[in-house]
């Protein structure tokens, strides 16, 4: 298959205009020791073909599963509207929005996007998205070091997702930061073992809420005791969430980030998925990635720009603190269409679904012989079982069964082995947890 | 157009989520509750729909029309690419589940996906290992460089240093600094328009950590002495970053392993078809030579001798995890499907066709507008409006402009900063010869007016549902949110 | 015309010596030319220690971000708040109303090395 137009007859005009006679001679730069003599890649196929291909491989992928698996990553509904909207190919074939009398609709539909998360977080400026939930937290710390000037120590919450920890210690391996973590809680954030870490260095504390375990916290006293010390507050938050807790916005929080995949996004085996951002309005300027905003052009009407540009590397170079070059604007777009779509009502009323499926999850559970709920705080969807044989193991058997039972924290938790981290989404149905907690009875009880 | 907000009406619904099957939860205490709801839209499904579709005709996209934006290689993203990616079985994947006691087994068909595509990209560049979890471009860099870093660190060398000709772009150097290098322009011989040798002689030494270089570079030129540059730069243990933007020039005609490239990335956004999605999501994969493999992030996909698929993490000088899982999963998944469809010959015969065109537009247009380095070109091309600007006081910017009302997207202007009121053409492989020669009509129309009526260009565009927007304006105010 | 009661640097920042013993510190009219609209200007904290050659502001055009070098070292007593809301100030009036930040406990002598108006002048008819 090959989507070249020009015939035979046109390359050989063509080649004539350049004043060759072979298409060889455009490559002379490249000197003859190095030309490739040939490649071991597999020969073209037709569309059909290739179609039939791939059905047949991504047949050999366990996506039937009833899934409880969360971890961060949730099975939520994606209404029909998103995909036939974001598949207008005016959306996804335009490149990054240089041209802004040409790309108005992604213009405002980013500015529309950073209203919709400002509102969700409670907070005053967000920017056009970033890669995922990780990479915005750690965006997150290189802008609270930016802002402290001085200060260079980030103190981590350990019910911030373990994913997103490894991540930041890999990128801060060849910069002078210091991390510290406060030790495990499966419940809310350990206040003493946090405030005993931070000292006059730390530029930024991390939280998450809901964290890791499931738990929902109130942090505003972490906050307010953070903000006495000139350290600033970091919140990654889940936005499905966002429609009934307490916002990062309401109790203070500086930088909230978050994993925007719930809001529109396939699950697709960890991308593209979509990182959100959000700051009080002194933090603006050191907000990393693009930034819509609305101005006037030279009649007066309404136009939309990408703004504060002189942050960025195209200007900045070497001296940028973030090499951060585009947005993920396709999935920023989805989830400002799912927003819009579910409105004001209908996210909260997903956010409701969520949590009651979740308790109902949570009771048929603890009412089998030998399972322990864990989580003694209040959760939202996402809960702590204990379970009297390894996580791991249980899993494998649930699988068995047609079910992906949750998340065996002795992954990342060599001391929670027989921990398991079970999700649910307004997509569970009664019948499917019933037959989840069905199942789990006997797999424990054979 | 009005903003969305604008059109909400309290009380309408749009979609709605189904009834609950399960009993009310007890609600959660009080401290934890948000007090306000947050003020999203409050509209029918139809008014979303009006509103975006709206929008998308205030966008022009590489569908809509010619896109020659140099050094982003709009070509056509086939139709097929989003059909195999929405197939249920790989968009329906959760990303942990190959973390769960032997669930590679229960991912097989996407970990297969994973390592055909690192093999392919492996065997067109001539790297020794792959890692596909960078999300971007840009991204890319920052993992070469932090591989480059983790190199030095394991071998015990003390290098502060990144060397980068001062053609590249500007997430070179961020990227090298925000690896903790500090970084330092090589200049381009205002001859060859490549990289200055006795200038990369005379600046590289034992602190030199990793020489960056794009090549063909951002002037469209591919630097013949890239195997010297490599050399010169392994004597000092420096090594050799290859900036894959520009490899849609030289598929199957260039490996930059054979030249001693030591790491790299690619841009699956700009060489293999995946859509750009106005800005994002894209794909970085990083190849590496044999010596740094044992760096690359974790996790890796392994083959095994029965040909399933796992994913090992056990590589203990690694730089550890840089994406939550595998990358843009999906982005890889088109890249892939794009490969097997073009196939060995396809391949070769895009870069072929890619540059043929650009040289056939460069050749066609010197005539009207200044060309800096008059010389065969790659897959794109550098011209600049300085005869414009001196004469009639129009500069690259009113050229883009004017092209605008000509039904074109504007080249990529003001890029490389070496080259004065630069406009940067790449005209990649899937527009056609009458394509080419109506841009071409355009671009030598626009010249001829730029000299008669130049008055009518610094107006344009005018055929734009809004003119040029004031920046200045939007930078001072800061009208970034919607006010509630 | 520049004015004569202050001294400049290759790197069109002006330094102006006040009665009291401080100086005030700035960018020139070419400067302020070259950059275009200013839209924001970074400015340090009062009490901060600025050695002569290092960065002590930064100012932002749409596209350019230029940094701005302390001509001699000292300590930052003021900066010029008004640029907050105002950063067309600079493009206004860079010589007066312009001005970014003064610094005490500086070496008078210092100074008396950079350029007079006419040598920095000279200056830009060169780079002409």
């Amino acid at each position: 298959m090959s989507f070249i137009a020009n015939t035979p007859e046109q390359i050989r005009e063509m080649l004539q205009v350049c004043g060759v006679t072979a298409v060889d001679e455009l490559f002379r730069d490249i000197p003859d020791d190095l030309k490739v003599a040939g490649m071991n890649l597999p020969q073209g196929r037709s569309e059909q073909e290739i179609h039939a291909f791939f059905e047949d491989v991504a047949r050999r992928n366990y996506s039937g599963l009833t899934n409880f698996l969360g971890g961060g990553f949730y099975d939520h509904y994606v209404p029909a509207a998103v995909d036939a909207l974001a598949g207008r190919s005016e959306f996804y074939t335009a490149y990054t929005p240089y041209q802004p009398e040409l790309s108005q609709g992604t213009l405002q539909a980013i500015y529309e996007y950073q209203t919709q998360i400002c509102r969700l977080t409670g907070l005053e400026v967000a920017n056009a998205s970033l890669y995922d939930g990780g990479t915005a937290l750690y965006e997150a710390c290189q802008m609270a070091i930016a802002a402290s000037r001085k200060r260079h120590r980030i103190v981590m919450d350990s019910g911030v997702n373990p994913v997103y920890r490894k991540m930041l210690i890999s990128y801060t391996a060849n910069l002078s930061i210091d991390f510290a973590e406060a030790p495990v809680a499966h419940g809310q954030s350990d206040r003493q073992a946090l405030f005993e870490l931070l000292d006059d260095n730390t530029a930024a504390v991390i939280l998450q809420n809901p964290n890791f375990f499931g738990a929902v916290d109130n942090h505003r006293d972490i906050v307010e005791h953070c903000h006495r010390r000139g350290t600033l507050v970091v919140q990654s938050v889940y936005p499905i969430a966002l429609a009934m807790l307490k916002s990062p916005g309401e109790i203070g929080v500086d930088i909230a980030t978050g994993e925007g995949q719930s809001l529109g996004m396939p699950l697709s085996f960890g991308g593209p998925y979509l990182g959100f951002m959000a700051c009080r309005r002194e933090l603006a300027r050191r907000l990393p990635g693009r930034i819509a905003g609305r101005t006037r052009d030279q009649h007066g009407r309404e136009a939309f720009v990408l703004t504060l540009q002189a942050r960025e590397q195209h200007i900045r170079r070497q001296k940028a603190t973030s090499n951060i070059c585009t947005n993920q604007a396709l999935c920023a777009l989805r989830a400002h269409i799912y927003l819009s779509l579910l409105g004001r009502r209908g996210l909260g009323e997903v956010a409701r679904l969520c949590r009651d499926k979740a308790e109902y999850a949570k009771q048929r559970l603890a009412a089998i012989p030998g399972v322990e709920v864990k989580t003694s705080s209040p959760t939202f969807n996402e809960f702590t079982i204990k379970l009297p044989i390894s996580a791991e193991e249980f899993a494998s058997r649930m699988v068995e069964r047609g079910i992906a039972p949750g998340f065996p924290l002795g992954h990342y938790y060599t001391e929670l082995e027989n921990y398991l981290l079970v999700a649910a989404t307004e997509k569970r149905t009664k019948y499917e947890i019933g037959i989840f907690a069905e199942n789990t009875e006997a797999v424990l009880c054979r | 157009m009005s903003i969305i907000f604008a059109k909400s009406v309290a009380g309408r619904r749009g979609v709605r989520p189904p009834n609950s099957d399960v009993p009310a939860a007890a609600g959660l205490p009080p401290d934890y509750l948000r007090q306000t709801e947050p003020a999203l839209c409050e509209l029918s499904e139809l008014d979303t729909v009006r509103h975006f579709t709206e929008l998308s005709r205030r966008n022009f996209g590489l569908d809509s029309g010619f896109y020659p934006l140099g050094s982003c290689t709009m070509k056509y993203n086939p139709k097929i690419l989003e059909k195999v990616a929405a197939l249920p079985g790989f968009a329906n994947l959760h990303p942990l589940l190959p973390q769960l006691r032997q669930g590679g087994m229960l991912a097989q068909g996407a970990l297969r996906v994973l390592h055909d595509l690192e093999q392919w990209l492996a065997e067109l560049t001539g790297m020794a290992g792959y890692t596909l979890q960078p999300l971007a471009g840009a991204h890319g860099e920052l993992t070469g460089m932090m591989i480059v870093a983790a190199y030095h660190r394991d071998r015990g060398n003390r290098k502060a240093e990144v060397l980068i000709p001062d053609e590249a772009h500007g997430t070179n150097p961020s990227s090298a600094a925000i690896a903790g290098y500090t970084t330092l322009p090589v200049a381009t011989d205002p001859k060859t328009g490549m990289l200055d040798l006795q200038e990369l002689k005379a600046k590289i030494g034992p602190n030199t950590a990793a020489v960056m270089l794009t090549n063909p570079n951002t002037l469209g030129i591919f630097n013949t002495h890239i195997r010297e540059v490599a050399e010169i730069a392994h004597r000092h243990d420096a090594q050799v970053y290859y900036d894959g933007a520009n490899f849609n020039a030289v598929m199957g005609r260039f490996r930059p392993g054979d030249a001693g490239v030591d790491v790299m990335h690619l841009n699956l956004h700009k060489t293999f078809a995946t859509p750009h999605g106005s800005g994002g999501p894209g794909a970085g994969p990083v190849g590496v030579a044999a010596h740094l493999v044992d760096f690359l992030p974790i996790s890796r996909v392994v083959k095994r001798q029965d040909n399933t698929f796992i994913l090992d993490y056990d590589y203990p000088k690694s730089i550890g995890y840089i994406a939550p899982f595998y990358g843009n999963f999906a982005v890889c998944l088109k890249a892939c499907a794009y490969i097997m469809l073009l196939g060995a010959d396809g391949l070769r015969e895009v870069s072929e066709q890619a540059v043929l065109n650009a040289n056939y537009l460069m050749q066609r247009l010197k005539d009207s507008y200044d060309l800096p380095f008059d010389r065969t070109c790659m897959h794109e091309f550098v011209l600049s409006a300085k005869r414009q600007e001196k004469q009639h006081g129009i500069r690259a910017l009113d050229i883009a402009k004017g092209l605008i009302d000509r039904g074109f997207h504007p080249p990529t202007v003001y890029f490389p900063l070496i080259v004065p009121e630069a406009l940067m053409i790449e005209p990649t492989e899937t527009e056609s010869k009458e394509t080419l020669d109506r841009f071409v009509a355009a671009m030598r129309e626009l010249a001829e007016t730029a000299a008669a009526d130049p008055e009518s260009l610094r107006q344009a565009p005018k055929s734009t549902p809004v003119g040029r927007p004031d920046e200045v304006r939007a930078a001072r105010e800061m009208d970034v949110c919607h006010p509630a | 015309m520049l004015p004569t009661d202050r001294k400049y640097t290759k790197s069109h920042e002006w330094i102006k010596i006040e009665a009291d013993g401080t100086a005030t510190i700035g960018i020139t009219d070419y400067a302020q030319g070259e950059l275009g609209d200013i839209t924001f200007v970074e400015l340090p904290e009062v009490g901060e220690r600025k050695p002569a050659g290092e960065v002590c502001a930064e100012v932002e055009s749409v596209k350019a971000a230029s940094d701005i070098y302390a001509p001699v070292s000292g300590l930052v007593a003021a900066v010029n708040e008004d640029l907050d809301g105002s950063p067309e100030l600079v493009n206004q009036s860079p010589f007066e109303q312009g001005w970014l930040l003064r610094l005490s406990e500086v070496d008078a002598s210092a100074a008396d090395q950079l350029l007079d108006a006419a040598a920095y002048e000279a200056t830009l008819r060169e780079a002409e």
